[in-house]
């Protein structure tokens, strides 16, 4: 019987377009009937186009809102693939020490009540280390992401004031700093402005060898992103985790938690509109649990927690 | 006359001098050459022309057409935030994407103050320019210093922006921001922490964009000026500084405030050099070194992510706003151009 050549498109966010991108070619390889393209223009943009049936498959790295399901034409279901983490990265002339940070204080200088390197509180966080009277410049995205989604969401939780002043979204109010686009124009600031504090992907910090900072998670200890911090986030917060997978796990619980990790999801229709292209994508994920998931941590992406992949192979075998 | 004879007349006149007496001794046709045979035969043009005539005025109307699309697409887009903020919008200072609450008035700040302190950095160069290339240049010299200066047009936006980002910003950091603070501190208007990006940097890279263009036809009108005003104006005793001044530029006055105004036709819709290093922060500060932000930059950062159908309308009516704008600065800088240069002879390098 001969297999039908499919091709499927999807489109959705930039952060995990590096895994997807190696995983579709490598999936070709083993399968060259299927071939799969993705183009990563927004979290927005693949939560937009997939709803509209442009696209066969979305991604994203902020769930869809309740409002965005019901006003969606096509209605897709969330599986989770790999896990990010937002890092603090900052710029301090005169010191390459780790720095450590807190969610409230993090808030603060982003709401503008912390304004100097040598306020107490960030000297509290880091004995030992001098830091000079200058002031602090926040850098945040100008463009709307689904790395300010997480991030903002991680501040939400950490600080009441934020959550009622700010709240979390893709795209919010900034009440000090400056915006550059996308994560190189953050890092890029960050780099280039001394006194400089800014956000951006664990991917992108890793890969461009940028010192991030370690944040505090509520077990009191302040962890680094990596790996296996983040995998530790999600399998601590998989009790919690609703059939639909629209969770977030910013603030998991457990002393080695990373506390800005994230899910980022494939947005897959239920509803098949050709029974060829769901064959081969159910083939495609069920390919990617078995296998995919242990080369994410060769490309710095965290894997799925054992517990999950179990929930998600179920997730994936109801779709027809 | 019979039928016969008239036609044969007919066909008399339509052939060359030199054959019509041959045609009126011998009544028998003679041969005609195939050259006249085929124009004889071809017709009246009449249906080619008018139908190549609404061809041509079919695509001079289609860019009416299209701009006309454009302004109506923007309308019915923007109808949601119409109906929400009213005229209020473009006088809220509020942009909180979270909360659903919008206002244009920190955009129009940013744009208006960049491309202020961008024609008062450009104007007085531009000008510089130009009188030195009409008036004072050695003739051999003039070719090459205007294609140099043209040639700053030429350069894409972006590539500003990035030149911006690795030069300006620096620069504007460790040496002109101290140095304006130190000197005119007194103003207030150099207060707070100075980053290198803000208001003062996007206005310095607009400057040189605009430049070209202000000097380019500023040239222009400084030489539809005639010479006769030129000579007027020395044979009653005046230097060189105040021929110019009194001959040309006291002439050419609407000419170059409408080159002005193109100048800031460019400098109201760019937007890659801009973002790229005004800061993004929708804030109105009295400081030139504070991030602002303006109407281009904020719907190029965030119109493709943005969700929400709020939002959205709110990004396209402040894009229908600044097409607005543009349009009514260049048109009347148009206008005001045309009014000096017409009828007067092309430029001589």
């Amino acid at each position: 019987m001969s297999i039908d050549a499919q091709s499927i498109n999807g489109a959705g966010a930039t952060f995990p377009y590096p895994i997807y991108s190696k995983w579709f070619s490598e999936y070709n390889r083993l399968h060259p009937e299927v071939k799969i393209n993705y183009q990563s223009i927004g979290s927005g943009g693949g939560i937009r186009q997939v709803s509209e049936g442009i696209v066969d498959f979305g991604a994203t790295d902020s769930p869809m809102s309740d409002q965005q399901i019901a006003r969606a034409k096509v209605k897709t279901q969330h599986i989770p693939t790999v896990l990010g983490a937002v890092v603090p990265v900052y710029n301090l002339p005169g010191t390459n020490k780790d720095l450590n940070f807190s969610g409230d204080v993090i808030a603060d200088i982003y709401l503008g009540k912390i304004k100097k390197w040598n306020d107490s509180r960030i000297a509290k966080d880091n004995p030992g280390i001098n830091f000079p009277d200058q002031p602090i410049l926040p850098v945040y995205r100008s463009d709307g992401s689904g790395t300010t989604y997480i991030f903002t969401d991680f501040l939400a939780k950490a600080s009441p004031d934020w959550a009622a002043r700010v709240g979390r979204n893709t795209s919010v109010r900034w009440f000090a700093g400056i915006g550059q686009k996308g994560n190189e124009g953050v890092a890029g600031m960050v780099r280039q402005a001394p006194y400089a504090f800014g956000y951006v992907e664990l991917i992108f910090a890793a890969h461009n060898r940028m010192p991030f900072g370690a944040v505090k998670n509520p077990a009191g200890s302040f962890v680094k992103a990596s790996t296996d911090s983040v995998t530790a986030a999600a399998a601590a917060s998989a009790k919690a985790i609703p059939a639909d997978y629209r969770v977030s796990i910013t603030n998991a619980p457990g002393a080695a938690s990373y506390p800005i990790s994230s899910f980022t999801w494939m947005l897959i229709p239920t509803v098949s509109k050709d029974a060829g292209k769901t064959r081969a994508m159910v083939g495609f994920l069920y390919w990617m649990l078995d296998h995919g998931e242990s080369e994410a941590t060769a490309q710095s992406y965290a894997p799925l927690p054992k517990q999950l992949e179990e929930s998600v192979r179920k997730t994936v075998a109801q779709i027809r | 006359m019979s039928i016969e004879q008239e036609r044969r007349v007919v066909q008399q006149i339509s052939r060359p001098v030199s054959m019509v007496a041959e045609t009126v001794v011998s009544s028998a046709p003679t041969t005609i050459s195939p050259i006249r045979e085929y124009l004889n035969n071809r017709g009246s043009g009449r249906r080619a022309d008018s139908s190549f005539a609404a061809l041509m005025l079919v695509c001079a109307c289609s860019i009416f057409v299209i701009v006309l699309f454009i302004f109506t697409v923007l309308v019915m887009n923007s109808h949601l935030s119409l109906v929400a903020f009213g005229w209020k919008f473009f006088m809220r200072e509020a942009w909180d994407p979270n909360a659903g609450d919008f206002g244009a008035l920190p955009f129009i700040y940013g744009t208006l103050m960049t491309s202020f302190l961008a024609l008062l950095i450009a104007v007085p160069l531009a000008l510089g320019v130009a009188i030195f290339l009409t008036e004072l240049c050695p003739r051999p010299l003039r070719a090459p210093i205007s294609f140099l200066s043209e040639l700053l047009a030429a350069i894409p936006s972006v590539v500003y922006g990035l030149w911006a980002v690795f030069v300006l910003v620096p620069l504007m950091r460790s040496t002109i921001g101290p140095f304006l603070l130190k000197t005119f501190g007194w103003t207030g208007l150099f207060e707070g922490p100075n980053f290198g990006v803000g208001i003062l940097t996007a206005g310095i890279i607009l400057s040189i964009m605009v430049l070209p263009i202000i000097s380019s036809l500023t040239r222009d009108i400084m030489t539809a000026v005639p010479n006769s005003q030129r000579e007027a104006v020395l044979a009653l005793g005046a230097t060189k500084w105040e021929m110019i001044r009194i001959g040309v530029l006291r002439n050419s006055r609407i000419g170059i405030v409408g080159a002005v105004m193109l100048g800031l036709g460019r400098a109201l819709g760019e937007t890659m050099a801009v973002t790229i290093v005004i800061g993004n922060h929708p804030e109105i500060t009295k400081s030139l070194f504070a991030p602002g932000y303006t109407l281009a930059s904020v719907i190029a950062n965030e119109f493709s992510e943005a969700t929400g159908d709020l939002y959205y309308s709110a990004l396209i009516e402040i894009g229908l706003a600044l097409f607005l704008v543009t349009i009514v600065v260049n048109a009347v800088a148009r206008l005001m151009v045309w009014a000096v240069t017409r009828g007067a002879p092309s430029r001589t390098s």
